[in-house]
């Protein structure tokens, strides 16, 4: 009776729910292109056959899902243990520092297998080491990670500007990035894998870190699941007070949190500095930390979860650069809008239908069966 | 019909799966004192709910005065002339009485006249039913017995004929629980009509004129109080004979298992809240601290269990510092054979978001048995759960269901579980059957009366006076933080009663 909200299938708690909050979604967003004098099912097709028709636009979906991958589960690892880690985009500029290092550093001396490990490890370390600073504030000092994270984004940003001006601009560029990397430094792209679904994927720079995302999103599994660590991550999160009582030492735990959120984060920069534009240019996390809030919330916070929601967002990204291409009259922001609105549905109203859909299951079910009662996913 | 104050006709109401509330049928009398118990969940507190606005029943009817009443909010409900004293009072803390009981009904946007009215109005209201509280006293400054008053001067402000009081004796003192019942009574002869929701037996046959009887969502009887016994009531609401008195030889007390010397703790604020106390236990005794909620017996365990620290004083286990004011560890004391169950289950005892499996080893899970290196054998965990949840006799006997479905006895035996059978020296037990059905008590008492028969050093805390009786074999009493007697089991309830509420705390200095 305490808690009355938690008796629903395991289907309709994470395939239906999370539909109708999209179809719903996506319904409010065709009244607003419509208000614009759009056509809101052309839109729609637009949006379908941009993200998926072609391989190259299949591609470019799935190039962005990975760096959302990257933040979703950065922020759903802090979730887990109740720290809300809005940093990840300073995180993964900082994690980009690495990877650029490294990669300027050993591109003319190793093959791209041996600066690809070097580099995998580099944007963990430091971007683990950007979210280090609030995690320790928080635990020994009490100040909210909300808020260092978010003054940590501005600093990553000034400090980026001055590294990339100042630092590691080749001598005599006028561009603020810094050399194109060598063949040791570019990761392969991924087109054998989608050529054998029979898609062609151009010059779409879908590439290995992909598979490293989704090595990473089963490594948070595993750690938040199965491991030692994890439950007690869980415990924390879930019960500060029952974390105390286990003798849980809540500091260590919230530090070791964020070292592994940020290294989460930082592992985002492989996609677009290794993968694709083979160099560090200014702000090219492009707002991928804060759309990994959104993932992790759409995802429960579960790996499982995690990987469709950044697909869905890579998607927005990917059909709504083509309906602004192909409908000028829909601009950026109109698309910036849906997902906006994806957002508003699928995270901040989650639960909007949950009651009506809690009282449709009941009746179903009829009266007869009260200690019916599902069983905890995982 | 027209001598009822309250029917309910055909009230069903569930949530989701869960079927709160069964076809109620419920008459009650005007001018009468109805008395509602049932076990946690039996679905009391969601029937007055419905009739009181919060909730919506399903199907059924509700007559207030002989005539059907549609509660949509509490609004209704209050316009129909019912008042509702909640379990926790519904009181702004730093607001005076005269602004609590006025708040909600100002009249007007400038206070100025409301003010001089409610104060009249109070002054009416205290003299008629001699409920005597200072107006202008602070709430936060009254004592928990007074603060109960104002909120039954606040539904009786807003002209109500029906009172409803929810487990009301919950924080008081017995004395002040007599007082609270002499109020109602004169409350009922002046033609107020009384509902009052408890689990506890005993207030039952003290105060009521008739008594509904609620099991698993149903009214399963009404009975004339002066018609029935203890003895039938509980076998109502269990739907069993039950075993009301604990059977248990003497203790054979051993050496001291347990030795807690001066300690003084402070909480958050800086306010101490445990007051130079000392106390030993010894190995075969159940050593049990008597007083009133919020008078630092909580404080006092979270100090002697690691978790909170403690200012000044010693806590030796088993001969040996744990280090109280410094660097005591609550997983370091576990190991050394301190068990501790939680007053607070809920939020300390076990996290409710968890599959059973993972409570089962709070605490514990640095054991090796659970590890396979940093990983979880979990494995061995289900097994190990699972054995526990047979032994228990935890229901449903399900390892993976969401400790949160679980009842509230049910939840409170995986805390024993877990904290029993690790064969511990010193067991520090809080509230054990706070919230616990009455069949599970029977079952908890047991158990612990058996910890002591095999040796452990048991410290009890309870706000349950009839439970420390039972149980302990030696009782100190605890008031405004400090131990102001001890006394022998066989020590009347006026007597420890006296002693709860600091009367004799000059006689008797702390041991």
């Amino acid at each position: 009776m305490s808690s009355p909200y938690e008796k629903l299938p395991g289907w309709v708690e994470y395939v239906l729910i999370p539909l109708i909050n999209l179809t719903v979604a996506f319904l409010v967003a065709g009244l607003v292109v419509l208000i614009v004098g759009q056509s809101p099912i052309k839109a729609a097709s637009l949006l379908v056959q941009g993200a998926f028709g072609y391989g190259e636009g299949l591609g470019f979906t799935l190039y962005y899902a990975t760096n959302f991958i990257f933040t979703g589960l950065a922020v759903s690892v802090a979730f887990h243990c109740g720290l809300f880690n809005i940093g990840g985009e300073g995180q993964a500029y900082i994690g980009g520092l690495g990877v650029a290092l490294v990669c300027l550093w050993l591109d003319g001396i190793f093959p791209w297998y041996l600066t690809f490990l070097v580099a995998v490890t580099a944007s963990a370390l430091f971007g683990a080491a950007w979210a280090f600073i609030p995690g320790y504030l928080q635990a020994k000092r009490g100040s909210h990670v909300v808020i260092t994270t978010i003054m940590f984004n501005f600093i990553a940003s000034s400090l980026m500007v001055y590294m990339l001006v100042e630092v590691i601009k080749p001598l005599g560029s006028m561009a603020p990035q810094t050399r194109t990397f060598l063949e040791g430094g570019q990761l392969p792209r991924l087109d054998w894998l989608l050529a054998m679904f029979g898609f062609d994927i151009g010059g779409a720079p879908f590439n290995l870190s992909f598979i490293v995302a989704l090595v990473a999103a089963f490594f948070v599994w595993v750690l938040i699941w199965r491991t030692r660590l994890g439950y007690e991550i869980r415990t924390m999160g879930a019960s500060p007070t029952a974390a105390r009582y286990a003798g849980i030492k809540d500091a260590r735990i919230i530090i070791i949190t964020m070292l592994i959120s940020g290294g989460l984060a930082g592992m985002m920069a492989l996609n677009p500095i290794m993968g694709d534009q083979h160099r560090l240019q200014l702000d090219f996390v492009a707002g991928a930390g804060f759309v990994g809030i959104a993932v992790a919330l759409m995802g429960r916070s579960h790996p499982v979860g995690i990987i469709p929601a950044a697909i869905l967002f890579g998607v927005l990204y990917q059909g709504g650069a083509e309906i602004s291409f192909e409908m000028p009259e829909i601009s950026r922001d109109m698309i910036t809008i849906i997902q906006g609105l994806v957002i508003l549905f699928a995270g901040a109203l989650e639960n909007m239908f949950r009651p009506a859909l809690v009282a449709f299951f009941a009746t179903m079910r009829g009266a007869g069966n009260p200690s019916e009662v599902s069983t905890s996913g995982e | 019909m027209d001598d009822l104050a309250i029917e309910l006709k055909g009230i069903d109401k569930s949530f989701g799966a869960v079927h709160a509330n069964k076809n109620i049928n419920l008459a009650v009398r005007k001018g009468t004192i109805h008395g509602i118990i049932g076990e946690n969940g039996a679905g009391k507190s969601t029937m007055m709910s419905i009739l009181y606005g919060f909730y919506q029943a399903d199907r059924g009817d509700i007559m207030v005065n002989g005539s059907k009443v549609i509660i949509r909010d509490p609004n209704v409900a209050i316009a129909s002339g019912i008042g509702m004293v909640h379990q926790h009072f519904m009181l702004v803390d730093n607001f005076t009485v005269l602004e609590n009981v006025m708040l909600g009904a100002e009249e007007n946007a400038i206070l100025n006249r409301g003010i001089t009215n409610a104060r009249a109005e109070l002054k009416r209201l205290e003299k008629e039913y001699a409920l005597d509280v200072d107006a202008d006293a602070v709430i936060e400054e009254l004592p928990v017995g007074l603060q109960q008053r104002v909120e039954i001067l606040k539904a009786l402000y807003r002209s109500a004929e029906i009172l409803i009081l929810d487990e009301p004796t919950g924080v008081l003192t017995p004395a002040e629980a007599d007082h609270l019942f002499r109020i109602l009574r004169q409350l009922r002869d002046q033609g107020k009509t009384i509902i009052l929701i408890t689990h506890k037996l005993r207030e039952i046959m003290a105060i009521t004129d008739e008594v509904s009887v609620m099991r698993r969502g149903e009214i399963v009887a009404t009975r004339e109080t002066a018609k029935t016994s203890v003895e039938e009531l509980a076998e109502l609401m269990v739907g069993r004979r039950v075993l009301l008195q604990v059977e248990k030889g003497d203790a054979n007390p051993a050496d001291v298992k347990l030795a807690v010397t001066n300690l003084t703790v402070r909480d958050g604020r800086g306010v101490v809240m445990v007051d130079n106390v000392s106390l030993d236990v010894r190995a075969g005794e159940i050593v049990g601290i008597a007083g009133v909620a919020g008078n630092g017996q909580s404080e006092l365990l979270e100090a002697i269990t690691g978790i909170r620290r403690a200012e000044s004083g010693t806590v030796l286990l088993d001969g040996e510092a744990i280090g109280a004011t410094g660097e005591a560890d609550p997983a370091l004391l576990r190991k050394r054979g301190l068990a501790h169950v939680p007053e607070d289950r809920h939020h300390m005892g076990l996290v409710l978001s968890f599959e059973e499996n993972e409570n089962a080893i709070l605490g514990y899970h640095d054991d090796p048995e659970y590890l396979n290196g940093p990983m979880l054998n979990l494995e061995n965990i289900r097994k190990a759960a699972q054995r526990s949840v047979e032994k228990y006799d935890i229901r449903p006997p399900d390892v993976r269901l969401k400790t949160a479905n679980f009842s509230g006895g049910n939840q409170q035996k995986i805390v024993l579980a877990r904290e029993m059978e690790r064969d511990p020296i010193v067991l520090i037990i809080g509230q054990p059957t706070r919230g616990v059905d009455v069949g599970a008590i029977e079952f908890i008492h047991k158990r612990i009366i058996e910890m002591r028969d095999a040796g452990k050093a048991i410290l009890l805390v309870s706000v349950e006076l009839d439970e420390i009786r039972s149980l302990s074999d030696r009782i100190l009493v605890m008031f405004a933080g400090r131990v102001v007697g001890e006394r022998t089991p066989e020590a009347t309830e006026g007597e420890l009663g006296l002693l709860m509420a600091g009367v004799e705390e000059d006689q008797e200095a702390a041991q």
